[in-house]
Order: C-alpha cells, then sequence, then structure tokens
C-alpha cells in the first residue's frame, strides 16, 4: 500500500467547519429551529461534531454513536472489537438533530444511525451534515450540509485522522475488516 | 479431568470461536470481551433494549442440568441481539428416552442452529459437541461438571473492573467449595491472564483442590488470615449436589468457620467488594447483612453477566462471505 498522502490540515479543515456551522445556522433559521440537538458518529464524525456543536452554541451536550451494533455487514465481517456505547445525554423524543459524520460515501453507516436513533425514540427531524462528501453512493442518502466533495479516484481512500491536529489523509484503498472509516 | 486443547477455540485469525474455558485464552481476546461488554451494557437504559446483530440467527440452549437464571440470562442476551432462542431441557427430553448426545446435535442443526449454548454436569461435555458440531455452528459453554463456566467468571472480571480499574495491583480471594467449582476455575485463569497481584483461594481441606497451588494460587484455611487486605472477596456457593461423601460435618459448623461475617470482612481493604455467583445460601456462605450490605455486588452481577454473554456470542457468532454460514 502506497503512503498516505496530506490533503488538507487543521486549520484549513477548522475553516471548512466553520463554513459548515454557517450553512447550518442559515438552514435552522429558514426553518425557525431554535433548539437543535447535535449527533456525532464515531470516530471521526465525533471530532467535526465537536466543532460544530461549539460553534452553534447548542446547549445540550453532544450525542455520540457508535452504529457497530447496527452495521448492515455484521454477517460478513463479524463484531468490531473497537465499539464504544452510544451516549445520547439527551430525550430524542421530538427534537430536530443535527446528525455529523467525517465521510459520506456509501450511505450505509448513515442509514445504521437512523435505525439506532430511532431506538432512542422519535425525532422530529434529522439532517445530515457530513465534512466529505464523496462518489460510491449505494443508498438513497444525501447530506444536507456538507463541507467538501473532492474528486476522488473510486480506488482512493479519504480518511479523517485526529482528534488533534485534524488531517485528511487520501490513500490507495486497502479493504480494512473493520472500516470504521469506510465512508 | 476434562480433555481439552485451547486452540478449538479459536479460528484461523485467533478470533473466537468457540467459548468453552477462560483457561489459555490471551489477554487481549479476554480484554476484548470486557470492552465490547461495556457497550452492551448501556442498553438495559435505553427505551428499546436490543440491537439487531444478530438478527435472523437462531440461538439453541442446551440445558442437560437445570438452571433458572444462566439459562434466563442467556436467553434474555441472544433477544437483546434480536437473535431467535430454543431453549432444550434435555434433562426431560429425548435423552432420556435413549438418544445419545451426537442424535440430538445433529436433529438440532438440521434445525439450522447457528449456536449452542451447553450446560451439562459432565466435564469436557462442551468440548465434546464443539468438537463434533458442523462447521459454521459456534458452541458456549454454559457449565460443564467441574470444569469451567467461563461466561460467570467473565462477569465477574467485568464487575471487579467496573469497581476497581485495573486488574495489575489487586489481591482477589475465592473462598468455600474450590473443589466443586467450574466457576472458581475459569476465575482463576481469568484473574491469572488478566494480571492480578494475587489470587488466594480459601476453604477447608476437604473442599480445596490438591492441584490448587499449581493453579498459580495462594492456599489459605483460615477465612480471617486468608482476607487479609484482599480488594475482592468473592464466595462460592456450597456445591451440596455435587458432593459425593461427607465433606462438610455440617452447614452449620461450615459458617462458622467460613462464612462470611461483617466481623470478619473488616479484614479485607476498606473498599473491597464482595462477590457471589448465586445462588445465595444465607447463613451458610455469608450473613445476609453481607449480601444485602454495600459492599455486595451479588445483584449488578446479574445485570453485567447479560452484557458479558451478549458480548461472547456476539464475537464467537461465525460470520463468513455468504452472509451465515460459509
Amino acid at each position: 500500500m502506497t503512503e498516505p498522502k496530506l490533503f488538507m490540515s487543521d486549520a484549513a479543515i477548522g475553516e471548512v467547519i466553520a463554513g459548515m456551522a454557517r450553512m447550518l445556522q442559515k438552514r435552522l433559521a429558514e426553518r425557525g429551529i431554535t433548539d437543535p440537538v447535535m449527533i456525532g458518529i464515531h470516530t471521526g464524525g465525533v471530532w467535526v461534531a465537536e466543532q460544530l456543536h461549539k460553534a452553534l452554541g447548542i446547549a445540550e451536550p453532544l450525542g455520540t454513536l457508535d452504529i457497530s451494533f447496527y452495521r448492515d455487514d455484521f454477517t460478513r465481517i463479524g463484531m468490531n472489537p473497537q465499539v464504544r456505547p452510544s451516549q445520547i445525554p439527551f430525550d430524542v423524543e421530538g427534537r430536530h438533530i443535527i446528525l455529523v459524520d467525517d465521510v459520506l460515501q456509501s450511505g450505509r453507516t448513515i442509514r445504521a444511525a437512523l435505525n439506532e436513533i430511532f431506538d432512542f425514540g422519535r425525532p422530529a427531524s434529522v439532517c445530515l451534515a457530513t465534512l466529505i462528501q464523496r462518489n460510491g453512493r449505494e443508498l438513497p442518502i444525501q447530506p444536507d450540509v456538507f463541507g467538501l466533495e473532492p474528486p476522488l479516484q473510486d480506488s482512493e481512500h479519504i480518511r479523517l485522522r485526529g482528534p488533534a491536529p485534524l488531517r485528511l489523509e487520501i490513500s490507495a484503498k486497502a479493504l480494512p475488516r473493520h472500516a470504521e472509516d469506510e465512508e | 479431568m476434562a480433555v481439552h486443547s485451547n486452540n478449538i477455540q479459536l479460528d484461523e485469525d485467533g478470533r473466537l470461536k468457540h467459548f468453552l474455558t477462560t483457561e489459555g485464552l490471551p489477554k487481549e481476546l479476554l480484554t476484548e470481551i470486557l470492552d465490547i461488554a461495556e457497550s452492551f451494557a448501556a442498553l438495559p437504559g435505553r427505551p428499546v433494549k436490543k440491537v439487531p446483530l444478530l438478527r435472523g440467527r437462531i440461538i439453541t440452549n442446551l440445558f442437560f442440568e437445570t438452571s433458572t437464571r444462566t439459562r434466563t440470562t442467556f436467553e434474555l442476551a441472544a433477544k437483546m441481539l434480536s437473535a431467535d432462542v430454543l431453549n432444550f431441557n434435555i434433562a426431560v427430553s429425548a435423552t432420556s428416552k435413549g438418544e445419545t448426545l451426537l442424535d440430538t446435535l445433529r436433529n438440532l442443526e438440521a434445525m439450522h442452529s447457528d449456536m449452542f449454548v451447553v450446560r451439562h454436569n459432565a466435564s469436557g461435555a462442551a468440548h465434546f459437541i464443539a468438537r463434533h458440531a458442523a462447521p459454521g455452528v459456534s458452541v458456549i459453554n454454559a457449565g460443564d461438571g467441574r470444569h469451567a463456566h467461563p461466561t460467570q467468571a467473565m462477569l465477574d472480571m467485568f464487575t471487579i473492573r467496573k469497581h476497581k480499574g485495573d486488574f495489575t495491583p489487586l489481591k482477589v480471594a475465592i473462598v468455600g467449595d474450590i473443589l466443586h467449582s467450574r466457576v472458581a476455575r475459569s476465575q482463576i485463569h481469568a484473574l491469572n491472564t488478566l494480571g492480578v497481584t494475587e489470587v488466594r483461594v480459601i476453604g477447608p481441606r476437604t473442599l480445596l483442590p490438591t492441584e490448587a497451588r499449581a493453579l498459580g494460587v495462594h492456599v489459605y484455611h483460615s477465612l480471617e488470615e486468608g482476607v487479609k487486605d484482599v480488594d475482592v472477596v468473592i464466595m462460592l456457593r456450597l456445591q451440596k449436589e455435587r458432593m459425593d461423601g461427607a465433606l462438610l460435618p455440617s452447614e452449620h459448623e461450615y459458617f462458622n468457620l467460613y462464612g462470611l461475617t461483617d466481623e470478619r470482612l473488616e479484614n479485607a481493604k476498606p473498599d473491597a467488594i464482595v462477590m457471589h455467583p448465586g445462588p445465595i445460601n444465607r447463613g451458610v456462605e455469608m450473613d445476609s447483612s453481607v449480601a444485602d450490605g454495600p459492599r455486595s455486588v451479588i445483584l449488578q452481577q446479574v445485570s453485567y453477566g447479560i452484557a458479558v454473554r451478549m458480548a461472547v456470542m456476539s464475537m464467537a457468532m461465525h460470520v463468513g462471505e455468504m452472509g451465515g454460514r460459509a
């Protein structure tokens, strides 16, 4: 496998996230949503969500989701040994949720995340914000807000490294057994 | 005693395939069980207390020996993983009509079971079934004779880690009927693998196995001395059903010497926790004031048992390219 190459470093990523925060603010204002809550998907999604959560001044603590128990590929790859507990420190019932992930590719992680969120209750709405959106969608899932859409070959793999400093790296695609960052 | 080769528990990639004994499993794997259980332990606090992980899988509880708590927690764990569960109480089933263990197994496999959870009064029974099960079928030992009860040991490890964090500095005393206890054997292997400072076994000579020292434990015959400065006291149930002869003068005398009382517990560390795999014989193994006291974590053990069994079942469930059995 070739060395991953740096695509973007911490400061530039921070600016992209600040831009996403402005788009989210505009979207919330248009819809008259004044009290959104936020959930980040482990691992990279949580790092992005932490910055967005701060920028939007959301009062309730950030929720974190580990979708390992909801993945649709368990029958192929089995249990993810790195699973962490999902923590949603608020009642999702009737709330407007901003769901945050780092990279949107196949859409399968988001499907799993939505399934998990609905096991916590019935939110009023869910909107999706991702740092990267890229080619490779396998499900009808699109971001409402995204930061970047880099031109990538199918064979290329983009990955957010962190938590501090954040780095976006592009490498020739490996097929990790537990592709936490697969999309 | 039991014939076992530990590599039967792992697949070629070193992942859990069957869970038959804690003996010989690497520390990393035991730690992984505890880590994964940590995530499952959060589930009961949710509105929907289950995850879709093992949806479409069939898990068969094969109990050749009666048990309420263990079977129920395995069943609950399987259901919280969205698996479908069959319960066979073989003590009153076909084997009593003369069917052999292997015939029973083949019949259950023909019902497409993906996993067997086995309890049997013969040491080595779970190994036997694991060796003869079809390639895609996993076996979990829910207690075999005097040999092993690995999920009980792991839920005890989980309880200890919850309360004490790091295993390294701990001194742990296991008290009572070590001789007949598959729980104690599995605990001793797990505690040594996880690297505690010291494991002690405390009990009358007639209830300690002669090979106790070979297991890497310190042997005490006095409870007062044995619990001195320990962090964890694990009481065992007197296995009256497994005692062949008169190994004990009387339960009353046993309590006088080895029953855990508040006074005796004073010798342990001030923050020592008291555990018991259940069911408790109150007034035999321990006073009610200890069992219901502030240092007792006995009921937590039961709750954690579900999370640990979920972890083991999800890790051992066979996976393959075709989905389900390869």
